[in-house]
């Protein structure tokens, strides 16, 4: 539990660095107050908007921690949230839809899986074939039209609430448990770990790397189809071109600033999960403060740059041998002035 | 002495790399560098470029005392060096080549023209006839070889290190190198030479010096050393220790494993081995001459594309190292850090996880047991860790090789392979993983143990297979087991004339 603690530290202080830098620029920000029987306020919808990013970075940290990377999220969302919306529009109902969704995102992992772990073609490339293709897919599936339905249970996964929280938030904060303990009950989090420090090591030792490169991806594509569905719901549409873009790119960030090292190894779904709450109430926080939008991305980028900053072990090293430099001439200086000090 | 070591000294955690060398290199000579994995040629070489600062020890080139702090200063001083692998670049032209980072100027650009003048003249005197326009990737690795030679030269001009250029060339280009060698040798240039091919190294060299676990060993004049001589050097019998097979010839148990015709194009000609229980097989040979490449088709690092394993109740998988260790296989690799440990993870992790990736994903071994079982090894192999969660790529070479021997012994396999299993470890540890090589096979384990100590070999062998060229050329059994008749083995018949002449 401590040395748990002790690991997301750092995101955790960041996220109420943040928490408060934006307070401090909009006071009602972190009001939570209930509105017939479902909660709202900013802290709510930063846990609703944040949903995608939050579930993306969940099959983000198993393929980094691979010491891959899944650059086909963002497409593969589109390609989810059209199949979903092509399946209602249909009228094959949503028992059908959701499936059908899971299904493309799991297919679409198997794909970045193979190209990866069996013709070894490195993830960055791999994955990038699916994320230009991938919106070329979802304009097939919807006919190169943005498809809107009425589902009302669809439009529910995306804007409705349940038990007072959103049900985006119920979905990444229940994937999110339920990826921790599968990872961490089971073997899987000791594997992937090995297989990302030591590829070659890990094979030797009898790990089977192409199955579990294979896993985390089809794990990477199904958090894709979940984080489609929900963006699709709420806004009532597969819109093939816009949904998920630039989202895996906050997925490797809310990854990063979680502290797992794009070289792969150690991992922490938590830590990622507070990362992309830290980058959702920035984006949040902006927008409430009342700064001219024009200014979003370059504050944003300050902000995130800032907080790599504070994380980068070389600057940390830099301010603990400032400290102690410090601490030293403190302690040099100090002991005449308690000679000095002795007879009294 | 154009260059001259003395006293080098240059540690690794846990372990001395150079203990102590001295290297003496003259103008005008090649001076071959020989030394089996781990004796610290390669070390040496960094120290002499400036790859590596030394620990102790001082440098002279032509008398001076000098202190190259990278490659660059080393190469400004005089001293070039040419790796195996060619660190030009394939997709500039060869005049681009060889001319950058000096690339003539005229009025402050580039001059194209007086680069292929350039080019051309660094190339005088090479016997090449290329077009220097043309990319470098177009030609063949001799010929970038020889371009990596020209620029190195004409950089550094006194002393000229070429590390294993050769291991990528095939025959008629080794001549052609080896006439450039010489004509360079002829201009008055001194020459390291590194290789594990002897018959280039007598072949081209002038002056020989081995190095054995980091300490300069000796150095003589090529002619007149002859072949078991050298190996005898390298491998590091003490002559006058006569050692005895330390092993009592018991019949070992019954057959427990037989490959047949196994092998892999390229890698090492099918062989046959009949394993039996409780057996210590030693494999002993030369560097690349197929030992570790046995290990790897056994094991299926490397999968066969010729013969069968079996035992007694039929035929084994062994075409990937999950399918080896489902049939009872166990495989301790020569390089430790990239093929052994997992760096970042945890000693109990590392131990932990054949068993793991055995049992499979979905049955994890609850991490009390994990514990228990890291502390048991830690204690019966006396592996020196602050504890069991300790990063095991923090531990001395000794204590990680201890680790990989328990993540083998979790697994209790029937035939455990070891590689170099006491390379690069400390003289206590050696001693320890000796003793458990003896437990082992007390227990009824088959071991593999492939090693260049040959002392060590005999002590703990009940046959020793030797390898050369890559294939199976000799197994000596009981009384047979001296390292002389290792020696005579793997310096093939006829040694002794071909180094007479």
């Amino acid at each position: 539990m401590t040395a748990l603690l002790r690991r997301i530290a750092p995101q955790l202080l960041t996220l109420l660095a943040v928490l408060v830098l934006v307070t401090v620029f909009f006071p009602g920000f972190l009001s939570v107050g209930f509105s017939g029987d479902r909660l709202v306020g900013s802290p709510i919808d930063v846990l609703k908007r944040g949903a995608p990013v939050a579930l993306l970075a969940i099959g983000m940290t198993l393929v980094i921690a691979t010491r891959g990377i899944d650059l086909s999220v963002g497409a593969v969302m589109a390609i989810c949230g059209a199949v979903a919306a092509a399946a209602v529009d249909r009228g094959w109902g949503l028992g059908a839809a959701i499936p059908l969704a899971l299904g493309a995102g799991l297919l679409c992992g198997l794909w970045n899986g193979f190209l990866v772990a069996v013709l070894r073609i490195q993830p960055i490339v791999a994955t990038l074939i699916l994320m230009v293709a991938g919106r070329g897919i979802a304009q097939l599936v919807t006919a190169g039209q943005i498809l809107t339905f009425s589902d009302e249970g669809f439009a529910f996964l995306g804007s409705g609430t349940f038990l007072g929280l959103p049900v985006p938030a119920w979905a990444w904060i229940l994937a999110g448990i339920v990826a921790g303990l599968v990872v961490r009950r089971t073997a899987l989090g000791l594997l992937i770990e090995s297989v990302g420090v030591n590829l070659r090591a890990s094979r030797l030792a009898g790990v089977d790397s192409t199955v579990l490169l294979v896993t985390v991806y089809m794990i990477s594509g199904l958090c894709a189809a979940v984080a489609g569905l929900i963006v699709t719901g709420d806004i009532r549409g597969a819109d093939a071109n816009n949904a998920g873009l630039w989202l895996e790119l906050d997925a490797i960030l809310a990854v990063a600033i979680g502290g797992t090292s794009l070289l792969g190894g150690r991992f922490s779904i938590l830590a990622s999960l507070i990362g992309a709450m830290i980058i959702q109430s920035i984006n949040t926080g902006i927008l409430l403060a009342g700064f001219p939008p024009e200014f979003n991305l370059v504050i944003k980028a300050v902000l995130v740059l800032m907080i790599l900053m504070l994380q980068s072990p070389r600057l940390s090293d830099a301010a603990r041998g400032l400290a102690t430099r410090r601490r030293r001439t403190d302690e040099g200086a100090a002991a005449p002035r308690a000679v000095k000090e002795a007879p009294r | 002495m154009l260059l001259e070591a003395r006293g080098l000294l240059k540690r690794f955690p846990g372990t001395v790399a150079l203990d102590g060398v001295g290297f003496g290199l003259a103008a005008g000579e090649v001076h071959a560098l020989l030394g089996e994995n781990g004796a610290g040629k390669s070390t040496l070489i960094k120290c002499l470029t400036g790859a590596y600062r030394r620990d102790g020890g001082e440098i002279l080139l032509d008398g001076q005392p000098v202190d190259p702090r990278s490659t660059f200063e080393a190469q400004e001083l005089g001293i070039g060096t040419v790796y195996q692998e060619v660190n030009l670049l394939p997709n500039l032209t060869v005049a681009e080549n060889l001319t950058l980072g000096r690339q003539p100027r005229r009025l402050g650009l580039t001059s194209r023209r007086g680069m292929r003048a350039l080019a051309r003249e660094m190339l005088a005197g090479y016997g090449l006839d290329i077009d220097v326009e043309r990319d470098l990737g177009a030609y063949s690795v001799a010929v970038q070889q020889i371009v990596a030679i020209a620029r190195a030269v004409h950089l550094s001009g006194k002393v000229l290190i070429l590390d294993e250029p050769t291991a990528s060339l095939d025959a008629r280009e080794v001549a052609m190198l080896f006439e450039v060698v010489r004509r360079l040798r002829d201009r008055g240039l001194g020459i390291v030479f590194v290789s594990h091919f002897l018959d280039q190294v007598f072949a081209i060299s002038d002056r020989i010096t081995v190095l054995r676990n980091g300490r300069h060993i000796a150095t003589t004049e090529a002619a007149t050393l002859d072949r078991v001589r050298l190996i005898n050097l390298m491998l590091g019998r003490e002559l006058e220790q006569a050692t005895t097979h330390g092993r009592t010839a018991h019949d070992a148990g019954a057959e427990v494993l037989r490959a047949e015709g196994l092998g892999k194009r390229g890698r090492i000609a099918p062989f046959d081995l009949s394993v039996r229980a409780g057996e210590v097989i030693g494999m002993a040979g030369l560097l690349g001459s197929g030992r570790t490449e046995t290990a790897e088709v056994l094991f299926g690092a490397a999968a066969a594309d010729s013969g069968t394993v079996r035992d007694a109740k039929g035929p084994l998988d062994v075409s990937t190292p999950a399918r080896a260790i489902a049939s009872g296989f166990g495989f301790a690799p020569e390089d430790r850090k990239t093929d052994g440990i997992i760096g970042d993870l945890s000693v109990r992790e590392n131990i932990a996880l054949a068993l793991q990736a055995h049992r499979g994903w979905a049955r994890p071994i609850p991490r009390a047991e994990q514990r228990r079982l890291a502390e048991d090894f830690i204690r019966r192999l006396d592996i020196r860790t602050p504890g069991p969660e300790k990063p095991v790529g923090q531990l001395s070479g000794g204590n990680q090789q201890k680790v990989i021997l328990a993540r083998w012994l979790a697994m209790n396999p029937r035939f455990l392979i070891l590689d170099e299993p006491t390379r690069g470890i400390d003289v206590g540890a050696h001693a320890e993983v000796l003793r458990l090589i003896e437990e082992m096979v007390a227990g009824g384990m088959s071991l593999l143990v492939i090693s260049s100590e040959l002392e060590e070999l005999v002590a703990v062998s009940d046959r020793v297979i030797v390898v050369r060229d890559r294939s199976h050329v000799a197994e000596l059994t009981g009384q047979e087991i001296t390292t002389d008749a290792i020696v005579r083995a793997i310096a093939a018949p006829g040694a002794n004339l071909e180094a007479a002449e």
